[in-house]
C-alpha cells in the first residue's frame, strides 16, 4: 500500500477529514472517504461533467483533479444546495420545468448552472446553452434544462 | 483507483520543483491544470514515476504588463485570463481564444502554461501564441533562456522544453491600438477542440494593410503560421479580392492530415473559410 496522504478540507460548510492515496481522485474521495454519493462519476476524463462541484466557488470537475490536490479548499457539492429541507431556486426550477428525467447529470447540471449564474446572472439563451454545454445529459433533455436554467435566473436567490 | 500509482511532490517553490525533476531524472511529470495530464493518467496511457504539482507555487500566478508585453505566470488560469480586464484591453485575440478552450469548469483549473507546454496541436492557445510572436520562458538547472513561438512547437504534443525545464512565463506582445484581431473556429461541438480554428490580427491605414498575422491551429502537427497569405494582404491591401486571395492561399499552405474527425480536405477548406471569416471580423474592428 502506498504511503497514505492527508486531506482537509470544508465541503458544503463542514471540516472534513481523510486519509487517502496521493492517486484518489476527488469524486472518489467524496464519495468513498466523505460518503457523500451525490456527486456523480460518469466518464472520469472530465467530458461529461456530471461530477462537477465548486472548487473554492468556482465550477470544477472532480473526476480530473486528485483529493490531496483539494487539501485546504472550500468545496460544495450538490448535497450543500438546499438550505433547512427547502429546495435550492435551482433545485426548483429543475423540478418546475423538466429539467431532469434520469438525474445522472443532475448534480453537474446544477453546479454548473449555479457557477454560470454567478458569474453572469441575466444570460442570453444562447450564454445558458454555452454554459450548460459543459455536461452531457445522456436522456437529451436540454431543453427543459435550458427552460430551468432561464427560470432560476429569473428567481430570486437563484444565484446565490 | 483509475490513475496508476506515482510519488507525489507538491513543491512550493519553482527550485524544488526543479530539483524534483533532477532527482527523477525525467520519469516525473508536471502537473499544472491537470485537465489533460489527469484524463492520461485515469486511461493509464502516462505512467509516470512521480507528479510534481506545480498548484502550490504562488509565484507562478499572475498577470502583469510589461515592455508593451502582457506577461503571465505559467499557472495563471485560463478562468482568470477569461475575465481579465488587462487581457481584454491588451490582448484581445487572448480573450477571445479563452472563450473556446473547452467549458468555464475546465478553464477554472487549466492554465496558459499547462496548455502551451502540453502542445496540442488542435488547441487555441499555441495559434494564439503564434500568432502574436509571443515567447515563454524555461527555468532549468542552467538557468533561464526564452523560447520564441517559432522555435518551441516541434511536433504532435512536442516541444524544445527540456524535461528538466519548467515553464515558468508566458509573454504576448500587446496588441497595437487600433489593430483588430480575431479568432475563428469550427468543431462540431461547443467546447471541443477545433477541427480548425484561425487566429488573425490585422492593423489598416485606409486599405493598407500594416500588419497582419494568421496561425492555425487543427491543420498540422503544429500551430502554423501563414506568412505568404499575410503578404499578400501588406502588399496588395484590404480589398475583398486581397482578402479573398490570402485566404485561397491559407488553403494552400496548410497540408492537414485526414483523422476520425474530418478529411485533410475539409480542414484545408475550412481553412480557407475561417480566414476570411477572422479577416473580415478583425477588420470591422480594427480602426486607421
Amino acid at each position: 500500500m502506498a504511503d497514505l496522504v492527508s486531506v482537509r478540507l470544508r465541503v458544503n460548510g463542514v471540516e472534513r477529514e481523510g486519509r487517502c492515496e496521493p492517486r484518489k481522485l476527488l469524486v472518489d474521495f467524496l464519495r468513498e472517504d466523505l460518503g457523500l454519493t451525490g456527486t456523480h462519476v460518469g466518464c472520469e476524463h472530465g467530458i461529461c461533467g456530471a461530477c462537477t462541484i465548486l472548487l473554492d466557488g468556482q465550477a470544477a470537475r472532480s473526476c480530473i483533479m486528485l483529493a490531496v490536490q483539494a487539501d485546504g479548499a472550500e468545496l460544495m457539492t450538490v448535497e450543500g444546495l438546499a438550505k433547512d429541507g427547502k429546495l435550492h431556486p435551482l433545485q426548483e426550477a429543475f423540478r418546475e420545468h423538466h429539467g431532469l428525467q434520469c438525474g445522472f447529470c443532475t448534480p453537474g447540471m446544477l453546479m454548473t448552472a449555479l457557477d454560470l449564474l454567478r458569474t453572469n446572472p441575466a444570460p442570453s439563451d444562447a450564454e445558458i446553452r454555452e454554459g450548460i454545454s459543459a455536461v452531457l445529459c445522456r436522456c437529451t433533455g436540454y431543453q427543459g434544462i435550458l427552460n430551468a436554467v432561464r427560470a432560476a435566473a429569473r428567481a430570486p436567490g437563484g444565484d446565490r | 483507483m483509475k490513475p496508476p500509482k506515482f510519488d507525489y511532490h507538491a513543491p512550493t517553490t519553482v527550485d524544488e520543483a526543479l530539483a524534483l525533476l533532477g532527482r527523477y531524472g525525467g520519469d516525473a511529470k508536471l502537473l499544472a491544470g491537470g485537465q489533460s495530464l489527469m484524463p492520461l493518467l485515469n486511461f493509464r496511457l502516462s505512467r509516470p514515476a512521480a507528479l510534481v504539482d506545480l498548484n502550490r507555487i504562488p509565484s507562478l500566478a499572475w498577470v502583469r504588463e510589461a515592455d508593451g508585453q502582457v506577461r503571465f505566470g505559467a499557472m495563471t488560469r485560463q478562468r482568470t485570463i477569461e475575465f481579465s480586464p488587462v487581457v481584454k484591453a491588451r490582448v484581445p485575440l487572448l480573450a477571445e481564444a479563452t472563450r473556446w478552450v473547452a467549458h468555464l469548469p475546465i478553464r477554472t483549473r487549466g492554465t496558459i502554461g499547462g496548455s502551451i507546454a502540453h502542445a496540442d496541436p488542435s488547441a487555441e492557445y499555441p495559434a494564439v501564441l503564434t500568432a502574436l510572436e509571443g515567447e515563454v520562458v524555461a527555468r532549468g538547472p542552467r538557468g533561464e533562456r526564452v523560447i520564441g513561438a517559432k522555435d518551441l512547437f516541434k511536433t504532435y504534443l512536442t516541444t524544445s522544453l527540456e524535461p528538466d525545464e519548467i515553464l515558468v512565463e508566458v509573454h504576448l506582445p500587446a496588441t497595437p491600438a487600433g489593430a483588430g484581431s480575431a479568432l475563428e473556429e469550427f468543431a462540431r461541438r461547443q467546447g471541443d477542440f477545433a477541427i480548425v480554428a484561425i487566429a488573425c490580427v490585422v492593423a489598416r491605414q485606409g486599405e493598407r494593410c500594416t500588419l497582419a498575422r494568421l496561425a492555425t491551429a487543427g491543420t498540422g502537427p503544429v500551430p502554423l503560421r501563414l506568412r505568404a497569405a499575410e503578404e499578400i494582404l501588406e502588399r496588395d491591401g484590404l480589398g475583398a479580392e486581397a482578402l479573398d486571395a490570402a485566404a485561397r492561399r491559407a488553403a494552400e499552405l496548410v497540408s492537414p492530415d485526414a483523422d476520425i474527425h474530418a478529411s485533410a480536405d475539409y480542414r484545408r477548406h475550412l481553412t480557407g473559410v475561417l480566414t476570411r471569416r477572422a479577416l473580415t471580423r478583425a477588420l470591422g474592428v480594427a480602426r486607421g
